[in-house]
């Protein structure tokens, strides 16, 4: 999967970098700590922006290239934030025969964004993944971690709706 | 309370079913795997125990546990009662309303709720999941306490012999006795390439080192197959118990277990299970007062589809870009930190408890000649029961999926069934008799894989189908050698150049000669295999190749670009919603009367047909 460098301004924390180097001093004397650390740092951040890769670099003593090599080779790692409202349709095999295709084209229709972007506002933010293993309930899209099942595309609006007020 | 040796074991196995069988007067289960909750078991176990709760209804345990395994039907609940005839009772498609019903009807007021029981309906009115042709013809072994106990809870488990097997090896088996007993009772490795497990184990334990790693694959990359999840939601301690015995086996102290991070409940219910056999002393230094030590930790992948092969697994553990090594040196030679390492998929290890304690003689006498055992099947797509199951070796695909899967839903007919995943091939159906295990699937063009069997009907395109797997190996190959780079990229640009209508006959040809060479070239099982989906559908369906080249035709209707819209005379009412819709005026008639589509204007975007009331717009 191709990953573009983020364009979003970095708004990291004081807070956020102090949790992170504690992280890193935990992982110091584990072997083969590099992607818990990472993970961990997604965790903290949203994402990875190179502000981030630059702090985990300079803490385990890695070359940045070799950061950036692997945030690019997982694709869990995030390069650009993902929207308040993030929705991720499966497209498992199971999902797929069962019309995961159309599910994701009538959503991206729906919300204008396209599949692996976020909208502008950074409000919704779409795509495709690989299987979440609810097979039996294929086609299947979870929504901030939300799974909803058995989908049916008249019922997709209805659902996106209920993301529609700011609050969530 | 720790536990130091077997008598501490069997005290504690007693006092925990002497603690169930209090519960058992009345015991409520709620399928609670990521598919179960998905459907909405949380709030249907919420009011099971507001309605007990309400109606003072007194000596009922409520308890969560894993996947019951017909997915289709969840949320599900069973009631279990003692000492009565219809002792257990399933009820499918439940909600919080219906559940408060059940508790009502069935528990307080001792009548089985027939509307919401599994065979609510059928002819023969079935009340336990028991009696269903879903459940009836499998045999469950790996899957054994999954749907039965509560997962977060080790003494369930020890009740049912839990951590018994591992007693056994430490009380008087050496290592040689555990690895000749895995070689005889025949055991393959359920990860796919179905490597004898006794004799990899074997490899390792000869190794002369200071270090060894056990390590798990419960990466679990195939789309479709769910069953190492449900395994680790349902039955965590079978795992890591057969992790143990592993250690003790080839002399190893640690190990680790690689799992998705896909799996957010299974990667919670394994580390409560790990941090329970620590605190009784079933995991970490001194087993059971044996001397042996043994501790595990998880590591979480990243979504990278080759880390599930072996070696890349390894690298990626070790903090890399996870890019599979040649082998040899194989890992039980060579591996995790460079030290010797076996590797073992969840389903492997969830038969090995159960062999320790019934022998080989018991598992090699169940399957085929070369295939022992039983294999977990995710059944998906379009067939009826949606699930997971476990049968012998040995069972027809027609039984599978006529009587076990309950056949295509709505009327529509069988085309093919896909194994193996993305390394795998479609079976038509004049291939529905062959017996499953390894080597037949093998010999058909597919896979055994890890299980994920995928049901395709009438309506799903096979080219559309192996396009969509290309599509899977370009995105996951892993870029380190050319053949699978390049060339699964060329296939997939092939397959998208017929889809789109511009396919010509040579196309087939060059699709066939570049997946031999991508399958004889690539480093690792990934490229090795990625031109299967693809090779088998046009060995077993090649009239559809042809037609999409040649006719430039789509007969399930899938490929867009080889499709007009239709509108049917005698179905339109002319109400001119189509007209309004269609962006590039390609629709044309008058109010009430029948409209007709440009087909040099149409863009096929669908927008008519998702408008039409009356069902008069076809794909053709
Ligand atoms: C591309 C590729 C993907 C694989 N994915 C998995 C997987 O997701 N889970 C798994 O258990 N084995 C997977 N395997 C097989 C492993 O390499 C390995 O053979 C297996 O984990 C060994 O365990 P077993 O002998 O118990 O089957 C994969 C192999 C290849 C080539
Ligand atoms: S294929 Fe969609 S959840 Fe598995």
């Amino acid at each position: 999967m191709k990953k573009k460098m983020t364009t979003v301004t970095f708004k990291g924390t004081p807070e956020q970098e102090a949790q992170l180097i504690q992280v890193i001093g935990e992982y110091k004397n584990t072997k083969g700590a590099l992607m818990p650390v990472l993970q961990k740092a997604q965790a903290i951040y949203g994402y990875l922006p190179l502000e981030v890769q630059k702090i985990v670099a300079e803490g385990m003593d890695v070359s940045l290239a070799e950061i950036y090599g692997v945030i690019t080779f997982y694709s869990q790692f995030l390069l650009n934030p993902k929207g308040d409202v993030a929705i991720d349709v499966c497209m498992g095999t199971a999902c797929y025969v069962r019309g995961a295709g159309d599910i994701l084209d009538k959503i991206s229709g729906s919300l204008g964004v396209k599949s692996g972007e976020t909208s502008d506002d950074g409000r919704y933010s779409l795509e495709g993944v690989r299987c979440i293993g609810a097979c039996g309930l294929a086609p299947v899209i979870t929504i901030n971690g939300s799974v909803y099942g058995r989908l049916k595309l008249g019922e997709v609006d209805k659902i996106l709706d209920k993301y529609k007020e700011k609050n969530i | 309370m720790k536990i130091n040796n077997l008598a501490d074991l069997n005290a504690l196995k007693e006092e925990a079913n002497k603690r169930l069988e209090v519960k058992w007067k009345t015991k409520i289960v709620v399928g609670m795997a990521t598919c179960g909750m998905a459907a909405g078991a949380t709030p249907v176990m919420n009011a099971l125990k507001e309605e007990i709760a309400a109606g003072k209804l007194e000596n009922i345990e409520v308890s969560q546990v894993g996947c019951i395994g017909l997915c289709e039907y969840e949320p599900i609940i069973e009631v279990f009662e003692e000492g009565k005839e219809n002792n257990r009772v399933t009820y499918v498609k439940m909600d919080a309303e219906k559940a408060k019903e059940v508790i009502k009807t069935h528990i307080a007021g001792g009548k089985i709720a027939e509307a919401y029981t599994i065979g609510a309906g059928g002819e023969d009115n079935i009340s336990s999941i028991e009696n269903t042709q879903f459940y009836k013809h499998q045999q469950r072994i790996s899957l054994r306490n999954c749907g039965v106990i509560d997962p977060e809870n080790i003494e369930d488990y020890i009740a049912g012999d839990g951590y018994f097997a591992l007693a056994k090896v430490l009380n008087g088996m050496s290592r040689e006795d555990v690895i000749k007993l895995l070689k005889d009772s025949g055991l393959r490795g359920r990860g796919g390439g179905g490597f004898p497990t006794g004799l990899k184990w074997e490899f390792a334990f000869k190794q002369d080192s200071d270090k060894k790693y056990v390590c798990c694959n419960a990466d679990e990359g195939d789309p479709g197959a769910f069953m190492d999840r449900s395994i680790l939601e349902g039955d965590p301690h079978s795992v890591v118990e057969a992790m143990a015995i592993a250690g003790y086996a080839v002399g190893s102290d640690e190990g680790y277990i690689y799992i998705r991070a896909e799996y957010p409940v299974a990667v919670k219910r394994l580390g409560i299970a790990i941090d329970q056999a620590k605190k009784m002393g079933l995991l970490g230094k001194d087993i059971m007062g044996s001397g042996f030590n043994f501790d595990l930790e998880i590591r979480l992948g990243a979504g990278a589809f080759v880390c599930g092969e072996e070696t890349a697994l390894i690298t990626s553990i070790e903090g890399n870009r996870g890019e599979p090594r040649p082998r040899p040196p194989f890992p039980a030679v060579k591996g995790l930190f460079g030290k010797p390492t076996i590797l073992n998929n969840v389903e492997t290890y969830a038969n090995i408890g159960q062999i320790i304690l019934n022998g080989a003689d018991w598992f090699s006498g169940l399957g085929t000649e070369k295939s022992k055992g039983t294999k977990v099947f995710a059944l998906g797509g379009k067939i009826t029961n949606t699930g997971l199951v476990e049968i012998p070796m040995g069972m027809t695909l027609r039984k599978v999926v006529g009587e076990i899967g309950g056949g295509i839903p709505n009327g529509k007919k069988f085309k093919a069934a896909q194994t193996g995943g993305p390394s795998g091939g479609c079976i038509p159906a004049s291939l529905f008799d062959t017996p499953i295990d390894y080597d037949n699937l093998t010999a058909i063009g597919s896979m055994m894989g890890s299980g994920g069997l995928i049901v395709m009907d009438e309506d799903t395109c096979m080219v559309d189908i192996a396009k969509y797997f290309l599509d899977f190996t370009v995105d996951e190959s892993c870029g380190k050698c050319g053949p699978c780079r390049i060339g699964t990229k060329r296939m997939y640009e092939l397959l998208e150049k017929i889809t789109s209508g511009n396919g010509e006959e040579e196309d087939l040809d060059k699709l066939e000669e570049l997946g031999a060479h991508i399958k004889s070239a690539s480093l690792c099982g990934l490229g090795q295999t990625a031109p299967n989906p693809v090779l088998s559908t046009m060995k077993y369906f090649r009239d559809e190749y042809i037609s999409h080249v040649k006719d430039k035709k789509c007969a399930a209707g899938v490929c867009k670009s080889l499709l007009s819209y239709i509108i049917l005379e005698d179905k339109c009412i002319g109400c001119t919603a189509c007209k309004k819709v269609c962006p590039t005026e390609a629709i044309s008639g008058e109010r009430k009367e029948a409209h007709a589509i440009d087909q040099s204007k149409c863009i096929k975007c669908d927008a008519c047909v998702q408008k039409c009331k009356f069902g008069a717009i076809i794909k053709r």
